[in-house]
C-alpha cells in the first residue's frame, strides 16, 4: 500500500495550508469582520430574544367601571387572569380613558355602563366596550382576541351559574413544544440560521471581491495553488467560524433564554452542513457578480431582506400569500429553519426531517455547483 | 536552483495575439528572452506590455499564436510554468493586513517550501533582500519603496527560473530604485531570467535588451546601441518620444 503515505504527504504539503492559515491570520486582524463575527451572534440573540416579542401579553388597561357591582368585578377579574390584559389603575369617566390611550400609558381601556349589572342579573344581553389603541395592528389583534375570549368565558360561567349547570364544555389548550409560548424559544433557532447565512455569504463574499480589489487574487493565480486548493482556503475557515457562532448561540440560547435542544445535537452539527454548503454558494456567487467590497455588501444584504422576511424566520409562512411562499422556497433558510426548530424544540428525528434535508441538499448542489463554475471562470 | 527544464531560450512566443472585443491589445507578437537575460519592454500607456505578461504568466489565454515558457507550453502546461516563474504585478499582490514576513511565508509555502527548509531560505532571502528591519511591519503600512522590495520578495522566495515584472519601479524614490536594480542584477547574475517593463529610460538602459510595443505590434528590438542606431536618435528616449509621435500621427 504505498498509496497511504503518498496521500499523507500530500496533504501535509497541500496549498490549502498556507491559505488557511492566512484566512485566519487575516480576520483576526480585520476589525470588522472580527466585530461581525463575535458581536454579531451576542447581539442579534439578545435583540431578538429580548426586544422583540412577537407574543403580545400584559398590556396595561385601564378600567372605567360605572356598573360597580359584584357582576361587574367579576368581568374585570376574567379579563385580566388571562395575562392578555394588566391593570393600569381605574379612571373615573370616559374622557380620562381616552386620554390614557393618546398618552399611551395604556394599550386598552375597559368600559363598563352603569346598566351592566342589571342587565346581567334580568338575564338580557349585556353590552361592555373595550377601547384598544390600534395603531400596532400585533397589540390590536391580540387586544381583540383577548377581550373577545374573556367575554366569551365570562358568558359561560354566567350561564353555566345560571341554569346551575356544569360547564358543558371545557376546552383545554395544550400548548406543545413551546408550552410558555415564549417566542424567544421560537426565535433562536432561526437566529442561528440568520447568523449562519450572514457569515458565510456576506463575509465570504466580502473576503473574496476584497482578493480582486487589491489585486491578491491575480497574484495567487500565478502561483501553483490550485482552484481547489484556493477555494477551500478561502472557505473553510468561514465554515469554522459558522459552526463557532452556532456553538455560541446554542449555549447562550440555552443561559439566557432556557431554549431546549430536545433533539439529537450531533444531528443537528451535521444537517447543518447542507445549509453551510448552500450558502457558502449565494457567498461565492456574489464574489464573482459583484465588483466592489460595497457592492458585495450591498449585494449581500439584498439577499439577506427575504430570507429574514419570506423564510419564516419572523412570520408564518402559512399566512404568506402565495407568491411570497414560493419565493420562500427558492432561499435554504427555510428549510433549515425547519430543521432547526424540528430539532431543538421538538426533538423530531431524521425519518420526520428528510424532506427539508432533501431539499436543501438539492438547494446545495445546484447552488455550489453554479457558483464554483462561475468561479473558475472569473478566475481564468 | 532547480535545474533548466530545457537548455534552450526561456521565453518564446510565435505569432501570440490578444484580442479583447474589437480592440486589438497585443498583435502578432515573436519574441525570443535568453536564459539569464535582463529584457525590457517598453511602449506607451496602453501598448500591451501587461497584457503580454498576463498571457506568458498564463493569467489570460491568447487569442491566437502561442507561447513557451522555461520550455513548457503556457497553455496546456500552465501548472508546471507556474512553480517555476515568479511575478510582480503592477499593483505588488500584497496582503496589507499580513506582516513583511507572513506575506513572504504565505508565498514561499505556497511556491512549495515547507518546514525547516523554507525557514531558512526566508531567512537567507530577508537578509539578502534587507527586508529585516521591517520584518514585522503590516505590508500596507510600508511606504512605497518597502512595498515594492517586499513585492520582490514574495516574488523571488522560491528561486524562481523566470521572473516578470511589471512596471516595479512606478512611483518609487531613485534611491530605492537604484536598490531595485542592484537586486535585479543580482538575480540576473545568478541565472534568473527577467522580463521588465518601465516607463524609465534610465532604467530601460540598463536592459541587455528591448523591444518597444505601440499599440501592441513590436516596433523596435535589440540592444540599447542597435535601437539608437536603427532609429537614428541619440538615446533611448529620444526613439521613444520619436517613435510616440510617429505613431501618434499615424492615427491622427
Ligand atoms: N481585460 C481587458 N478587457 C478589455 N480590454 C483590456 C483588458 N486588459 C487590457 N485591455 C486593453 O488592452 C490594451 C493594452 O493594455 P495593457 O494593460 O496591456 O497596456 P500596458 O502597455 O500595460 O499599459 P500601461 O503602461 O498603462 O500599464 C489597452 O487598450 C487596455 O485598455
Ligand atoms: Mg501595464
Amino acid at each position: 500500500m504505498s498509496d497511504t503515505p503518498r496521500f499523507v504527504d500530500r496533504l501535509r504539503y497541500s496549498r490549502f495550508w498556507p491559505m488557511l492559515w492566512k484566512e485566519f491570520i487575516q480576520i483576526r486582524r480585520d476589525r470588522l469582520t472580527l466585530g461581525m463575527i463575535l458581536v454579531l451572534p451576542a447581539a442579534q440573540l439578545l435583540l431578538f430574544g429580548y426586544a422583540i416579542q412577537t407574543d403580545v401579553r400584559h398590556l396595561p388597561t385601564v378600567v372605567l367601571d360605572e356598573s360597580r357591582t359584584s357582576e361587574s368585578r367579576a368581568l374585570v377579574t376574567t379579563l385580566m387572569n388571562s395575562g392578555v390584559f394588566d391593570p393600569a389603575g381605574e379612571v373615573a369617566d370616559r374622557a380620562t380613558a381616552r386620554r390614557a390611550l393618546d398618552a399611551g400609558t395604556a394599550n386598552a381601556a375597559l368600559v363598563i355602563p352603569p346598566e351592566y349589572g342589571r342587565e346581567v342579573a334580568a338575564g338580557r344581553t349585556a353590552t361592555v366596550q373595550m377601547l384598544v389603541d390600534a395603531a400596532d395592528p400585533q397589540t390590536a389583534g391580540a387586544a381583540i382576541s383577548g377581550a373577545q375570549l374573556g367575554a366569551q368565558a365570562r358568558a359561560t360561567q354566567i350561564i353555566a351559574e345560571r341554569v346551575s349547570l356544569a360547564n358543558p364544555l371545557d376546552m383545554r389548550v395544550r400548548p406543545l413544544y413551546n408550552p410558555a409560548q415564549r417566542s424567544a424559544v421560537f426565535i433562536v433557532p432561526g437566529v442561528i440560521g440568520v447568523l449562519l447565512t450572514i457569515t458565510l455569504t456576506l463575509i465570504t463574499a466580502t473576503a473574496i471581491v476584497r482578493e480582486r480589489e487589491r489585486g491578491t487574487l491575480e497574484q495567487l493565480i500565478v502561483t501553483p495553488i490550485g482552484k481547489t486548493s484556493l477555494m477551500l482556503g478561502k472557505l473553510v475557515p468561514f465554515v469554522i467560524v459558522g459552526y463557532v457562532q452556532m456553538t455560541v448561540v446554542l449555549t447562550m440560547g440555552w443561559v439566557f433564554f432556557r431554549v431546549p435542544i430536545v433533539g439529537s445535537l450531533p444531528l443537528l452539527y451535521l444537517l447543518t452542513i447542507p445549509f453551510i454548503i448552500a450558502s457558502l454558494g449565494v457567498g461565492l456567487l456574489i464574489s464573482t457578480v459583484a465588483r466592489s467590497q460595497a457592492q458585495a455588501m450591498q449585494l449581500s444584504f439584498f439577499f439577506m431582506l427575504p430570507n429574514i422576511l419570506l423564510s419564516g424566520y419572523l412570520f408564518p409562512r402559512m399566512s404568506m400569500p402565495l407568491p411570497a411562499q414560493f419565493v420562500g422556497l427558492a432561499l435554504p433558510l427555510t428549510y433549515y429553519l425547519k430543521i432547526l426548530r424540528g430539532l431543538m424544540l421538538k426533538g423530531t428525528g431524521f425519518a420526520d426531517l428528510w424532506r427539508p434535508t432533501g431539499s436543501l441538499v438539492v438547494l446545495a448542489v445546484l447552488l455550489f455547483t453554479i457558483s464554483v463554475r462561475r468561479f473558475h471562470k472569473t478566475i481564468e | 536552483m532547480t535545474a533548466p527544464a530545457t537548455q534552450g531560450p526561456t521565453v518564446v512566443t510565435e505569432g501570440l495575439r490578444k484580442v479583447f472585443g474589437s480592440l486589438v491589445a497585443v498583435e502578432r507578437l515573436d519574441l525570443t528572452i535568453n536564459r539569464g537575460e535582463v529584457f525590457g519592454l517598453l511602449g506607451p500607456n496602453g501598448s500591451g506590455k501587461t497584457t503580454t505578461i498576463r498571457m506568458l504568466c498564463g493569467l489570460m489565454a491568447p487569442t491566437e499564436g502561442r507561447a513557451t515558457v522555461v520550455g513548457f507550453d503556457v497553455e496546456r502546461e500552465a501548472e508546471r510554468v507556474r512553480t517555476r516563474i515568479g511575478y510582480m504585478s503592477q499593483r505588488y499582490g500584497l496582503y496589507d493586513d499580513l506582516t513583511a514576513y507572513e506575506n513572504m511565508r504565505f508565498y514561499a509555502t505556497v511556491y512549495g517550501l515547507h518546514g525547516r527548509a523554507r525557514d531558512e531560505r526566508l531567512e537567507q532571502h530577508i537578509a539578502e533582500m534587507g527586508l529585516g528591519e521591517r520584518r514585522n511591519q503590516l505590508a500596507g503600512t510600508l511606504s512605497g519603496g518597502w512595498k515594492q522590495r517586499l513585492a520582490l520578495g514574495c516574488a523571488t522566495a522560491h528561486e524562481p527560473e523566470m521572473l516578470f515584472l511589471d512596471e516595479p519601479t512606478a512611483g518609487v524614490d531613485p534611491a530605492a530604485r537604484r536598490d531595485f536594480w542592484a537586486s535585479i542584477y543580482a538575480l540576473a547574475a545568478r541565472g534568473t531570467t527577467i522580463l521588465v517593463t518601465t516607463h524609465y529610460m534610465d532604467e530601460a538602459e540598463r536592459c541587455q535588451r528591448l523591444a518597444f510595443l505601440s499599440r501592441g505590434k513590436l516596433i523596435g528590438l535589440g540592444t540599447v546601441d542597435e535601437i539608437t542606431t536603427q532609429f537614428g536618435q541619440p538615446t533611448i528616449e529620444d526613439v521613444f518620444i520619436a517613435l510616440q509621435r510617429k505613431d501618434e500621427g499615424a492615427h491622427a
